[in-house]
Parts: structure tokens; C-alpha cells; sequence
């Protein structure tokens, strides 16, 4: 099972990068981007296979290491894996 | 006295601080490896700058697990000076030994220059020896200084004293042009509340010689020294 993870600066909390990329896109002609928020994204791999297992996991792990509370929020995502 | 200077892999001011405490200020300074669960002894923790795993993910974000980070917070809860230096700042910040964060520079560059840093605090371990209002003429090289921290955390540590320095003008002004990063306040390094731990940005290792344009970050380290006299005994380490 796949989990997603999303982390996002705090609306509070300043982005310069953004801002940057907001700023370069007007540059553009993209007049109608009001604004620009930069976050990461992960993809966890998980040898689980219950949903509420692999979300208390990756919960605890973005939580814990892949997002900085302190300026940072998350949000998990499960995802089965599609067969191709 | 000895100076413990962790080494994590990416560390790349270890030297500079290793030499600044054996060869100008005549202490004895010791590596110690990040994966080591002993401070050997040591009297003061010097937390060097560099990129610590690469800086991956976040600044000191994995460097927090390393395992001689057990030991450093022991050492500084039973009250050991440590001083977190650019990336061992963003250290102390990351595994909550000092409150707040750090972002990218508003300017979104990396900033290699002299700045001015004013003393606001001489009651820490790292600044007895200096002046309230003096202000040193010291590197930063950084591209995520730029301090940030939640409203009432900036309030309670403007309230208790906790901001020992500050970027500021040749005269001591913290402008908005003399703060080269955007952080909050100017904030350039704090203590916790226990004053013993205090992080900063720029790097008085790197300003201990005229001949690399400043000896001004000498006195973080005589102020050190002088505390750990002045106590008269010096501390037992872990």
C-alpha cells in the first residue's frame, strides 16, 4: 500500500519560495496566479496491508520526521496500487 | 577545559572550530563522532556548522537522531554550556532544545558575507565576556537563516531576554537593510531558558583572526572559558 504525504507551510507562515515563483510567473504574463504556496510531497512504500495501519504509520512518520510543526502542516492520503 | 566539537557526516566547520579553540584561544578541543553515545568528558559542546546529512529534507532534521544527541541534551539539562553554530543551530532548533524555526531567506539566496551582530545578552555562557550593545563583525553563510517562530514564542522570548543577538548596523541599528535574511525581530541567535544553550547563525569559529577579516567571535569562546572559571569548578560532563 501507498500513503501520501503532503507537507505545506503553515498559512501564517511566510513562503519565499513561493513567493518567488508567484513573482515569476507574473513576470510571465500569468496575471490571474494570485499567489503561489511551495510544499513537498512524499510517497511512502508500506508493507502494510490495513488501511488504518498504514495511516497510523504514516501519520506518526510525517508527525515525527517529514514535516517540521513548528512552520509545518500535513495531510496523509492512502492509495492502493493500480495494476498497470 | 575541553571542547567537544560534534562531527555528523556534512559537518564542514568542525576544523574551523577545532582550530579556533586549540590554536587561538589555547583549549583543547576533541571530535566526537555524531554516532558516539559519550561526550568524553567534555566541558563545553560545540554543535559546528556544515550540512548535516546533506541537509536532506530539512536543515538538522535527520542529524536530530543521531545518537550522541542523547548525551548533548543530557549534558545541557544538567546545565553544560552548548553552542549551536548555523547548522548546529538549525540542530538545536530541529530537535526542540531551542524554540523555533528556520526558513529559506526571504531573498531565497545563499548569503556568504560579513554581517554586524549585536550583543543583547551577557548573562549566557557564550557572551559573559562581551558588552551589551557591542556589535561583531562576523560571517554568515547560510540559505535557510531567515528565523521565524509563532507569535508568542517571539513575545515570551523578547519578554524573558532570550535573543542575545541580533543583526545590526556598524552602529548597533537593527534595520530591515542590516538583517540579511529576514528573520524575525533580526534574530541572529537565542538561548533557552535555562540560558546554558545558545544557537546562533553567524560563525564567530570563522572570525578569530585578523588575518580572516575579523577576531570578533573570539569572545564567545573567552566568554566560555571565563564562565566555567568563574564557576570554579568545571562541569563534570557526561
Amino acid at each position: 500500500m501507498k500513503a501520501r504525504v503532503f507537507v505545506t507551510l503553515k498559512p501564517s507562515v511566510f513562503d519565499p519560495q513561493g513567493h518567488t515563483i508567484a513573482e515569476a510567473l507574473h513576470s510571465l504574463g500569468y496575471v490571474t496566479v494570485a499567489d503561489v504556496r511551495q510544499g513537498k510531497f512524499f510517497e511512502l512504500d508500506l508493507t502494510l496491508a490495513s488501511e488504518a495501519d498504514a495511516e497510523r504509520l504514516a501519520t506518526e512518520v510525517a508527525d515525527r520526521v517529514l514535516a517540521n510543526p513548528v512552520i509545518e502542516s500535513f495531510r496523509v492520503e492512502l492509495a492502493r496500487e493500480v495494476r498497470r | 577545559m575541553t571542547f567537544a566539537v560534534v562531527v555528523f557526516p556534512g559537518s564542514n566547520c568542525d576544523h574551523d572550530a577545532y582550530y579556533a579553540i586549540e590554536q587561538v584561544l589555547g583549549q583543547r578541543a576533541a571530535f566526537v563522532w555524531h554516532k558516539d553515545s559519550s561526550l568524553g568528558g567534555a566541558d563545553v559542546v560545540i554543535l559546528p556548522g556544515g550540512f548535516a546529512f546533506g541537509d536532506y529534507l530539512r536543515t538538522g532534521a535527520i542529524a536530530r537522531f543521531s545518537p550522541i544527541m542523547t548525551a548533548v541534551r543530557a549534558f545541557a539539562e544538567a546545565g553544560g554550556p552548548v553552542l549551536g553554530i548555523c547548522n548546529g543551530f538549525q540542530i538545536l532548533l530541529e530537535c526542540g532544545m531551542l524554540p523555533g524555526a528556520m526558513l529559506r531567506n526571504r531573498d531565497v539566496k545563499f548569503h556568504c558575507e560579513f554581517v554586524g551582530v549585536r550583543v543583547d545578552r551577557t548573562d549566557t555562557p557564550f557572551t559573559s565576556a562581551a558588552r551589551v550593545g557591542q556589535v561583531l563583525r562576523m560571517p554568515i553563510a547560510h540559505g535557510e537563516g531567515n528565523y521565524f517562530a509563532p507569535p508568542e514564542t517571539i513575545d515570551e522570548l523578547e519578554a524573558t531576554g532570550r535573543i542575545v543577538f541580533r543583526y545590526a548596523d556598524a552602529r548597533g541599528a537593527t534595520t530591515d537593510v542590516a538583517n540579511p535574511n529576514g528573520s524575525l525581530h533580526s534574530i541572529a541567535g537565542i538561548c533557552n531558558a535555562g540560558r546554558n544553550v545558545v544557537g546562533l547563525m553567524p560563525h564567530p569559529e570563522r572570525a578569530c583572526e585578523l588575518a580572516v577579516g575579523s577576531a570578533d567571535g573570539l569572545v564567545l569562546f573567552q566568554s566560555v572559558v571565563k564562565t566555567l572559571a568563574d564557576r570554579g569548578a568545571v562541569h563534570a560532563g557526561v
